[in-house]
């Protein structure tokens, strides 16, 4: 046995245990052995890996600067780990994806520089030998291309659910042929450069990548970032399986296939959820046009104190809370969550119903909820809730919009119809949290507001919800 | 909490004057939902008797016992009887069912009436009244029941058992017409053990048939079937030759038939002749759910069951859902209030005929109205079945609410086709790179596998460790870093740093960051 075989065979079983590990996630029950498998692979790719350097001769310095590199890291992830708010789990998502784009850039261009700029060294020689000199090259182009997208488009996703920047989508004339066109001059770059390997041709390449990634993530709207955040998942992914074709590298390969393909479905789960194609969410631009259309006709609304909603919650039996994005916001769920300890106390059924695209993450409400202490249990998915309804008695609907508009199946000529929702306005009564009467994300009124058995309740979440848990 | 309304409008609930009948049209439970609407509730003493609703339960729900004579709105289950019919108040609203189609007698003498009429049998077939369809929720039960009838009938086991005295094999059984009631007995004839069979001249049910455990007997013919109205329709000559074939070599062979072809306004068709009848083996049983409406089986008798010289029974009860006459009652019951429900759109209590809407159209058989009666039957035409014309309309739009699934050709033609192309692509690429592919596609594989059936909740935890995963760029990073006495070497090494520095931010964050969401998850 030598180095080289034992860290394959090392390689092996920590892509086994990264499966495992994806495996493990989706329970409940198994999630934390799940995790730790992850750690597990993760220790032992490394360890392989390092073995490998050692073998291949490592420098003192550049030991010392891997060392120093993976410390700072270590420590700086950690408190990033520790710091971070649940309610901004997104941005931090988005930030650390951008760092896995960012490392597959460097990557691709250490290839470059270690190949393709020192042909007479000794890598280039054994590919030159094998004939691999021109796939290497176009490694090298694809895994720059891509991590330099997922960089950018995952820096402008930080910026703008950190709200650093506006969520408007930005909307440049012939924005879908910009995007095309960036493709068509990838692959025209890359097969000049698999022809003839020169360096302005790289730089021209990452500029062009940095540039379709930026203009990408910036034309879609903060609605759709659910999708967008799991697309660029996916890209990370994607990014390290070409790092892993440059080097060669089954690991690198298995383990970005899985986040990629994981990616991809997560995205696929959030586009049912809002009832778009994929393409309709990249080409962004939702609800632009209906805005202007569908305001007025729709009668009255009715307000309601937060002392009315305490009586009605008392007095029911059975209360489903429906939160969205603008709970997140409003960092109101350790209210809501004392406020369904409190009722449930009393006797009364709690349940959450859970849009697939609530908040801005997926998954996001859930982990809000159990963060306030909120049992899982309880906390159900639209498809198990929608049903049950119609024989309930209140429902809260707190920060959420488009996903209760009744017009997504009401109305076929609503720019929403055929969304799946929550269909909270089969209950007896449904109070709305809201901060004024303004529309949506989506940009389309919502019929719900006028409806006979809803009342609104304005302002902040956070203050209605302990002005309730003060009149209980 | 709408209940402290104050209540204008009173619903009586009739006690059924036809002999032998044992529903009711309201139970204590949509008593309850009638109030919540605003409405006040009498119901005719022992109205629930036969149901197991004692008058006491009906008192508990918040009703009272007495006459419907001042009631603004009667329930029936059948069409009240002319005696009941003169005891009622001027201006009131009668439901119940009416089958106006079949009783033209009845129509005429309602429409001498000062009364509002309306026939719960005539709702026409559109998801939004499928709430109130009185036929689907009816026809459900009496399948259920006809396979029990047919149980009980039958002399043998349904199903098949391996036993020390003796192979038994399980009993098979056909049932004609995949309808409600026709699914309804195939899920009840299935997991009682038995070998069902189904027929429908409709090619789409073939999936409902096998997603309840039947086999769905296709009738080849160039006659293909789709109905505007939702139910199947009287079939060509060609097809009829065919369907016989197929059910005279069925006969032959099952145990137990289940007719339940109904075409609505005309006598049932006439599918088993007394020839097929005769080929049965003894002992076989035949239940007609048509049986009132003249029979899917030659020699039924309506009402009865009787057995024919080959000792074949043929059951031809056409009270089979009064024979599970609680739970008839309910869904009766929550079809009226769901009527109701969708008549009283400000839950106030005040009942408001609205015929501009096509399922209240459809129902109004006779309408009194500024002091006359008109009779409103029939009613214009609903299009039901709407998947042509909604296609047509939804064209334009880019995000069509209903995407068509490929169908199964297409389907192939795209696999085929990506795999070709993958063929190729590969095929070109050297033997080393190959290898590498080859893990590649199998890795993608395995992450649809797994990530498939992640709970919801766990999406977050799960984007944070894949996200940790993908840290494992890492490696590439580590085996780059520290040959700076190469050509090039001190400029990969410093950038090696860098990654190095960000993927390591990345496993350690995304992994600690899962740890702390993954802890605070907790049941109740």
């Amino acid at each position: 046995m030598s180095t080289e075989t034992i860290a394959s065979s090392a390689y092996i079983v920590a892509a086994l245990l990264f499966i495992l590990a994806l495996a493990g996630l989706s329970r409940h029950e198994t999630a934390k052995v799940g995790n730790t498998f992850g750690i597990a692979g993760m220790a032992l790719a490394l360890a392989a890996t390092i073995a490998l350097a050692f073998e291949h001769e490592i420098e003192v310095v550049g030991l010392v600067l891997l060392i120093a590199a993976t410390a700072a890291g270590t420590a700086i992830g950690l408190w990033r780990a520790r710091a971070v708010e649940m309610t901004g789990m997104p941005e931090l998502i988005a930030l650390l994806h951008s760092f896995v784009g960012l490392a597959a850039v460097l990557v691709g261009w250490n290839g470059y520089l270690s190949v393709e700029r020192n042909l007479d060294g000794e890598e280039a020689h054994l590919l030159a030998a094998q004939d691999l000199l021109g796939i290497h090259s176009a490694e090298v182009f694809v895994g720059v291309f891509i991590g330099a997208v997922t960089f950018t488009g995952s820096i402008v996703a930080f910026l703008k659910l950190s709200a650093r920047i506006g969520s408007r989508p930005l909307m440049l004339p012939g924005k879908n042929v910009l995007n095309v066109g960036a493709v068509c001059a990838f692959a025209l770059l890359t097969v000049w450069f698999v022809l003839d390997p020169q360096l302005w041709l790289l730089i021209a390449v990452t500029v062009l990548a940095l540039a379709l990634g930026w203009h990408l993530v910036a034309s879609i709207g903060g609605g759709d970032m659910p999708v967008v955040v799991s697309m660029l998942n996916s890209y990370s992914g994607w990014a390290a399986a070409a790092s892993g074709f440059l080097l060669g590298n089954d690991l690198l390969i298995i383990t970005g296939a899985l986040v990629g393909s994981s990616g991809a479905y997560l995205s696929y789960i959030m586009c049912r959820g809002m009832n778009r194609s994929f393409l309709s969410v990249i080409a962004g631009g939702f609800g632009v046009e209906a805005a202007a259309s569908a305001d007025g006709g729709y009668g009255e609304h009715r307000e309601i104190t937060a002392e009315g909603v305490a009586e009605l919650l008392t007095a029911a039996d059975s209360v489903i809370i429906t939160p969205g994005y603008g709970m997140a916001v409003a960092q109101a769920q350790y209210g809501v969550a004392e406020l369904t300890r409190k009722l449930r106390d009393r006797g009364v059924d709690v349940r959450f119903g859970i849009h697939p695209v609530a908040g801005r993450l997926p998954g996001h409400m859930n982990v809000l909820l159990a963060e306030a202490k909120v049992p899982y249990d309880i906390v159900l998915e639209m498809d198990e809730i929608n049903d049950d309804f119609a024989a309930t008695a209140v429902v809260l609907v707190i920060g959420a919009n488009d996903t209760v508009n009744p017009a997504a199946v009401e109305d076929a000529d609503s720019p929403i119809a055929g969304m799946p929702v929550l269909t909270v306005w089969e209950a007896d009564d449904v109070v709305v949290f809201k901060r004024s009467m303004a529309s949506g994300y989506a940009g389309v009124q919502n019929p719900l507001f006028f409806r006979d058995n809803a009342a609104m309740l304005f302002g902040d979440a956070k203050d209605r919800v302990e002005d309730i848990l003060h009149a209980i | 909490m709408r209940s402290a309304n104050f209540c204008h409008v009173i619903i009586g609930v009739l006690k059924e004057a036809q002999p032998g009948e044992t529903r009711v049209a309201a139970t204590p439970t949509t008593v309850v939902q009638l109030a919540k609407l605003g409405y006040g509730v009498v119901v005719e003493a022992g109205a629930g008797e036969a149901s197991s609703y004692p008058d006491s339960s009906y008192v508990e729900a918040g009703a009272s016992i007495g006459s419907v004579s001042q009631s603004d709105v009667v329930f029936g289950v059948n069409a009240p009887s002319t005696d009941q019919l003169d005891r009622l108040k001027p201006g009131v609203t009668v439901v119940s069912l009416i089958q106006p189609a079949l009783n033209p007698d009845l129509v005429d003498d309602l429409a001498t009436r000062p009364l509002t009429a309306l026939a719960m049998d005539a709702v026409p077939r559109i998801s939004r009244a499928q709430s109130l369809d009185v036929l689907s929720s009816m026809a459900n039960i009496a399948g259920y029941r006809a396979v029990i009838e047919a149980a009980y009938v039958f002399g043998r086991l349904f199903t098949g058992q391996v036993t020390a005295a003796g192979k038994v094999p399980p009993a098979k059984v056909l049932v004609v017409g995949a309808g409600v009631a026709g699914l309804a007995a195939i899920g009840a004839a299935g997991s009682l053990g038995a070998i069902v069979r189904a027929t429908d001249p409709r090619p789409e049910v073939a999936d409902q048939v096998r997603s309840l455990g039947g086999e769905h007997l296709a009738i080849e013919s160039a006659e293909v079937e789709v109905s505007a109205t939702g139910y199947a329709k009287e079939m060509g000559k060609e097809y009829k030759t065919r369907e016989a074939e197929l059910y005279l070599a069925q006969c032959r062979d099952v145990d137990i038939i289940i007719t339940t072809a109904l075409i609505p306004g005309k006598p049932a068709p006439r599918i088993i002749t007394a020839e097929m009848v005769e080929s049965m083996r003894p002992g076989s049983v035949i239940v007609d759910l048509a049986a009132g409406t003249g029979g899917n089986v030659e020699g039924a008798v309506t009402g009865e069951a009787i057995t024919t010289p080959n000792g074949v029974t043929i059951i031809g009860y056409t009270d089979l859902p009064g024979r599970l006459p609680a739970q008839a009652s309910q869904l009766y019951g929550t079809n009226l209030v769901n009527l109701i429900r969708l008549m009283t759109p400000a839950k106030d209590g005040q009942l408001a005929l609205d015929f501009d809407d096509v399922v209240q159209r459809s129902m109004t058989v006779v309408r009194y109205h500024d002091g006359a009666t008109e009779v409103t039957w029939p009613p214009p035409p609903v299009q039901v079945s709407a998947t042509p014309s909604l296609a047509a309309s939804k064209a334009p739009a880019t995000d069509s609410p209903a995407k068509a699934r490929l169908s199964p050709a297409r389907r192939l033609g795209l696999v085929f086709g990506s795999a070709a192309a993958l063929f190729v692509l590969v095929g070109v690429s050297p033997a080393a790179l190959q290898v590498h592919l080859t893990v590649f596609a199998l890795a993608i594989v395995i992450g649809f596998y797994v990530i498939g059936h992640v709970h919801h909740a766990l999406h977050t935890p799960l984007m944070s460790v894949t996200n940790a995963i993908s840290g494992i760029i890492v490696v590439g990073a580590l085996l780059q870093i520290g040959h700076a006495g190469r050509a090039g070497g001190g400029l990969v090494t410093a950038l090696s740093f860098v990654a190095i520095l960000l993927a390591s931010i990345n496993v350690v964050g995304g992994f600690a960051v899962t740890r702390r969401m993954l802890a605070m998850f907790s049941r109740s």
